[in-house]
C-alpha cells in the first residue's frame, strides 16, 4: 500500500510542525522583565537541563507552545486515543494488579512464595525462571551447575510446574510467565495442568512474555536464530487465538531494553516498533487485528525522573491507538488500547545504602500509576544484591498498598493531564518515538534493525553515556557519587543454597526413569515432523510432548536440530 | 625489555609501550546481562586498552582457550545470576590444569561481600558490583595486568 511507504515520515513531519510553536509574547516578556532582573540579582547562571531521553528541559512550560488540536489528542478516559487512560473509570473500577515477580530456589521454595504472597495481599502471580530454564537447558546439564534456582525457579519437566502450583487454583488466578525461548513449552506445561485439573482452556488466564524481538535487543536469552522463534510465536499466537482466549501469547517488553541501558524514549520506541512487527505478523498469517491486537499487551519500566516516565506511559497509548487505528486499519477500539504492566527499575537501585531504594521504587511506582498502568511489580530494597528476602518483599508490596489506599491517588483519573510539562512532554516523547521508526523503516524493518546491531549499538552508546555522566558528576546517585557512606553496614540477603539443585538433579533422574520412554521419543518425533512443515501447527505437539514429561532441553533440541543456534552481531 | 627496565623506570609505563595492555571481558555462565561487560568494553578502550569481547554464552573452556590464543594480560570475568563461586571455579581450574600463570584474573558483577574471599583465594581479585566507579575497575586492571605482563617477561 503506498500510503504505508510514507506512513512514518508524514507522521513524523506532522509530530515536528506540531511541537515547534514559539513561546507566546506574555513569556518573552516575563524572561525579559522579571525573570532576568531576578537571575541577575542573585548572580544565576544559565544550566541545561535534559531527561534521559536527552530532551532538553526548559524552565517553565506555558499553554502558547502546546499543540493546537490538545483536545483531539487528549480525548477522554477509554476513548480514543486513549492519553488519560484506557478504560472508563480507571482506578475507580479496577485497582491495577499488584503482580510480585517472584521465583527463585526450587519449585517449593517458589510454592511457598506464592502462597505468601496471596496471603498477604497479592492479586496476580507472576513466576521468574532460572537462567538454565530460560535458554532451555535441563537441570542436569553441566551447563547448569551453580545455576540452578540462582536468578528464579528451575523447571525442567512438567513434573516442576505442578510442584510450583499445587494448591493454587489456576481457573482463580492469572499468572504472567517471565519467560521467552521455551514460552511455548511453558505454555503447554501450564495448559497441561490446567487440563489435568479439569479446566477449560477457554477460562485460564494469564501471560507469556514470549517477545523474542527484545530478547535480541536486550535480555539476550534466545535459543534459535531469529526464525525459528518467530514461527513458534506465530503458532502460538493462532493457537490461542482459537483455544485459549485469555491467554496472552505476548508481552512485548521495554523493561529489558531500558535496564540494558536505553533511554526512556529508546524504551518507548523499540518496544513499540517490536510490537507493529507482531501486528504485521498477525495480519500476514491471516488473522484478524480486531481480534488478535487485544491479546497483545506491554511491559514498561519505571525509573526514576518521574515526569518522562509518565509521559512516556501516555505517549505510548497515544502511539499505539495512532498506529493501529490508522496504518493497521484496526476498526475495535479494544484492538487499539494499549494495556501494560510496569516494574520499578532495577538498575535505578543502589547496592549502597539499600534502603534508599525503597523512596526510589515508591516514586517509580507513583509514575506508574499517574502513567496508567494495569498491572505493577515493586522491586524490593535488597534487589542490587540478591533475589529478594521475604522481609524486603513485604515492604514493597506494602509501597503499593500504601499508594492505592492511603494517598489519594487513584481518587481522579489522570491527575496531570493538562499540566503544560507533563503535555509538551508526552507530545515531545511521541515525536521522538516517531524518529526512531521511521530510522528502522530505513534499515528495512526492526527484525534487520536488529540482525544488523543497530538497536543494541544504540542502546549501548547510551547506557556508556549516562555511565560516564555518573563518573563526571553530571549525574548524580546519593550514595554511589554523593553522600557516600564510608562505614555502610551489610543487610541480611537471601542465599540460594545447594539445596535447590540437589533437588532438581534427583527430581529429574526419577522422571526420567518413571516417564513412558517410547511415549517420549514419539512425541519428539511427532514435533520434528511438524516443525518441518510450515503450514502445520506445532503447539498441540508441544503439549502432547510436555505431557509424556519430555524436558525443557529435549523439546527445544527438536528445533536447535533444524534450526541451529544464534550468534549476534558485534555490539562495541 | 626486562625485569630489571621495569625496576629502573619505578613506573610500570614502559610495560606497555609497545603492546597495550589486552584484556579479555567475558561471561563465562548461562547469562545474558551484558549491560555492564559492554559499558566496560568502551571504558577500557577509551583507556587505552585493547579489548577482546566473545559474546554471551562461552563456556569456562572457551574463555580460558581465548586467552591462551589471543595472549592477553587479563581475563575480566562477569557474572550478574548469582552463579560466579561455580563458574569462576571451573575457569581457574581449567587455567591452572594447564598450567597458565601469566594471566591475571579479576572479576565483577553481583557478588556479595562473603564470597569475595573464596574468589580472592582462587586468585580471582577486584569482584566489583555495580555503582563501582570506572576508574577504581580501570586503575585494578592496570594493576593486574602489570603482574601478568612481568610474568610473561620472565
Amino acid at each position: 500500500m503506498p500510503e504505508n511507504d510514507t506512513f512514518w515520515k508524514n507522521k513524523l513531519m506532522e509530530l515536528e510542525k506540531r511541537n515547534s510553536k514559539p513561546e507566546g509574547d506574555k513569556t518573552a516578556k516575563w524572561r525579559k522583565t522579571t525573570l532576568q532582573k531576578w537571575n541577575s540579582a542573585t548572580g544565576y547562571e544559565e544550566k541545561e537541563y535534559s531527561n534521559s531521553s536527552s530532551i532538553p528541559i526548559k524552565d517553565i512550560y506555558t499553554d502558547d507552545i502546546l499543540p493546537e488540536n490538545m483536545d483531539e489528542l487528549l480525548g477522554l478516559p477509554g476513548e480514543y486515543p486513549f492519553t488519560r487512560g484506557v478504560y472508563p473509570n480507571m482506578y475507580r473500577g479496577k485497582l491495577w494488579t499488584m503482580r510480585m515477580f517472584s521465583g527463585f530456589g526450587s519449585p517449593e521454595d517458589t510454592n511457598r512464595r506464592l502462597k505468601y504472597l496471596i496471603s498477604h495481599g497479592e492479586t496476580g502471580l507472576s513466576v521468574a525462571f532460572d537462567m538454565p530454564t530460560l535458554y532451555a537447558y535441563d537441570a542436569d546439564n553441566v551447563r547448569s551447575q551453580g545455576e540452578i534456582g540462582k536468578c528464579g525457579v528451575n523447571v525442567t519437566s512438567l513434573k516442576d510446574m505442578e510442584v510450583i502450583f499445587d494448591g493454587i487454583n489456576l481457573s482463580e488466578v492469572t499468572t504472567s510467565m517471565t519467560i521467552n525461548a521455551p514460552a511455548a513449552i511453558l505454555t503447554a506445561m501450564y495448559f497441561a495442568i490446567a487440563q489435568k485439573e479439569g479446566h477449560d482452556l477457554r477460562n485460564i488466564g494469564g501471560t507469556v512474555q514470549a517477545d523474542i524481538l527484545k530478547e535480541y535487543i536486550a535480555q539476550k536469552e534466545w535459543i534459535y536464530p531469529p526464525e525459528g522463534h518467530i514461527r513458534i510465536i506465530r503458532d502460538m499466537m493462532s493457537y490461542c487465538t482459537k483455544n485459549a482466549p485469555k491467554w496472552n501469547y505476548i508481552s512485548i517488553s521495554g523493561y529489558h531494553i531500558r535496564e540494558a541501558g536505553s533511554s526512556a524514549v529508546q524504551e518507548l520506541a523499540f518496544t513499540l516498533a517490536d510490537g507493529f512487527y507482531y501486528v504485521d505478523m498477525g495480519i500476514k498469517e491471516g488473522l484478524d487485528v480486531n481480534e488478535f491486537a487485544p491479546r497483545l499487551s506491554f511491559f514498561f519500566n519505571s525509573s526514576i525522573n518521574f515526569f518522562e516516565e509518565i509521559a512516556k506511559m501516555r505517549a505510548a497509548r497515544r502511539i499505539w491507538a495512532t498506529v493501529l487505528k490508522e496504518k493497521f486499519h484496526a476498526t475495535s477500539q479494544k484492538a487499539m488500547t494499549l494495556r501494560f504492566h510496569t516494574q520499578t527499575s532495577g538498575y535505578s537501585l543502589t547496592w549502597q545504602q539499600p534502603l534508599n531504594n525503597i523512596i526510589r521504587t515508591t516514586i517509580e511506582a507513583m509514575a506508574a500509576i499517574l502513567g496508567g498502568t494495569q498491572s505493577l511489580h515493586t522491586n524490593s530494597y535488597d534487589e542490587a544484591w540478591a533475589l529478594p528476602s521475604e522481609e524486603a518483599v513485604k515492604v514493597a508490596l506494602r509501597t503499593q498498598q500504601i499508594l492505592a489506599e492511603e494517598t489519594g491517588i487513584i481518587d481522579t483519573i489522570d491527575p496531570l493531564g493538562g499540566s503544560y510539562y507533563i503535555e509538551y512532554l508526552t507530545s515531545k516523547m511521541e515525536e521522538e518515538a516517531y524518529r526512531y521508526f521511521e530510522k528502522i523503516e530505513s534499515l528495512g524493518g526492526i527484525l534487520e534493525a536488529v540482525k544488523k546491531g543497530y538497536i543494541q549499538r544504540e542502546i549501548a552508546a547510551t547506557s556508556y553515556r549516562r555511565q560516564k555522566r555518573l563518573e563526571d558528576e553530571k549525574e548524580i546517585m546519593v550514595g554511589v557519587n554523593k553522600y557516600v557512606d564510608p562505614d555502610e553496614k551489610p543487610i541480611n540477603i537471601l542465599r540460594i543454597g545447594k539445596d535447590a539443585e540437589e533437588i532438581q538433579l534427583k527430581r529429574i533422574k526419577e522422571v526420567k526413569v518413571g516417564r513412558d520412554q517410547d511415549k517420549v521419543n514419539d512425541a519428539l518425533a511427532k514435533l520434528d515432523e511438524a516443525f518441518r512443515n510450515p503450514d502445520e501447527n506445532v503447539m498441540p505437539y508441544i503439549i502432547e510432548a510436555v505431557k509424556t514429561y519430555a524436558t525443557i532441553e529435549e523439546i527445544s533440541d527438536v528445533g536447535r536440530k533444524i534450526y541451529g543456534g544464534w550468534k549476534e552481531p558485534v555490539i562495541v | 625489555m626486562s625485569g630489571g627496565k621495569y625496576m629502573a623506570d619505578g613506573k610500570n609505563q614502559s610495560l606497555f609501550r609497545e603492546k597495550p595492555i589486552k584484556v579479555l571481558l567475558a561471561k563465562p555462565g548461562i547469562d545474558g546481562h551484558d549491560r555492564g561487560v559492554l559499558v566496560l568494553a568502551k571504558a577500557f578502550r577509551d583507556a587505552g586498552m585493547e579489548v577482546l569481547y566473545v559474546g554471551l554464552l562461552p563456556t569456562p573452556e572457551d574463555v580460558v582457550d581465548t586467552a591462551i590464543n589471543e595472549d592477553v594480560d587479563v581475563i575480566a570475568l562477569s557474572l550478574l545470576n548469582g552463579a560466579h563461586l561455580t563458574v569462576f571455579r571451573k575457569v581457574m581450574d581449567i587455567m591452572k590444569n594447564k598450567g597458565i600463570d601469566d594471566i591475571s584474573v579479576v572479576g565483577g558483577g553481583t557478588i556479595p561481600d562473603e564470597d569475595k574471599p573464596e574468589l580472592e583465594a582462587l586468585g580471582i581479585s577486584g569482584n566489583y558490583g555495580p555503582g563501582t566507579p570506572l576508574s577504581t575497575i580501570i586503575e585494578h586492571v592496570r594493576m593486574r595486568a602489570e603482574e601478568a605482563r612481568i610474568k610473561k617477561l620472565r
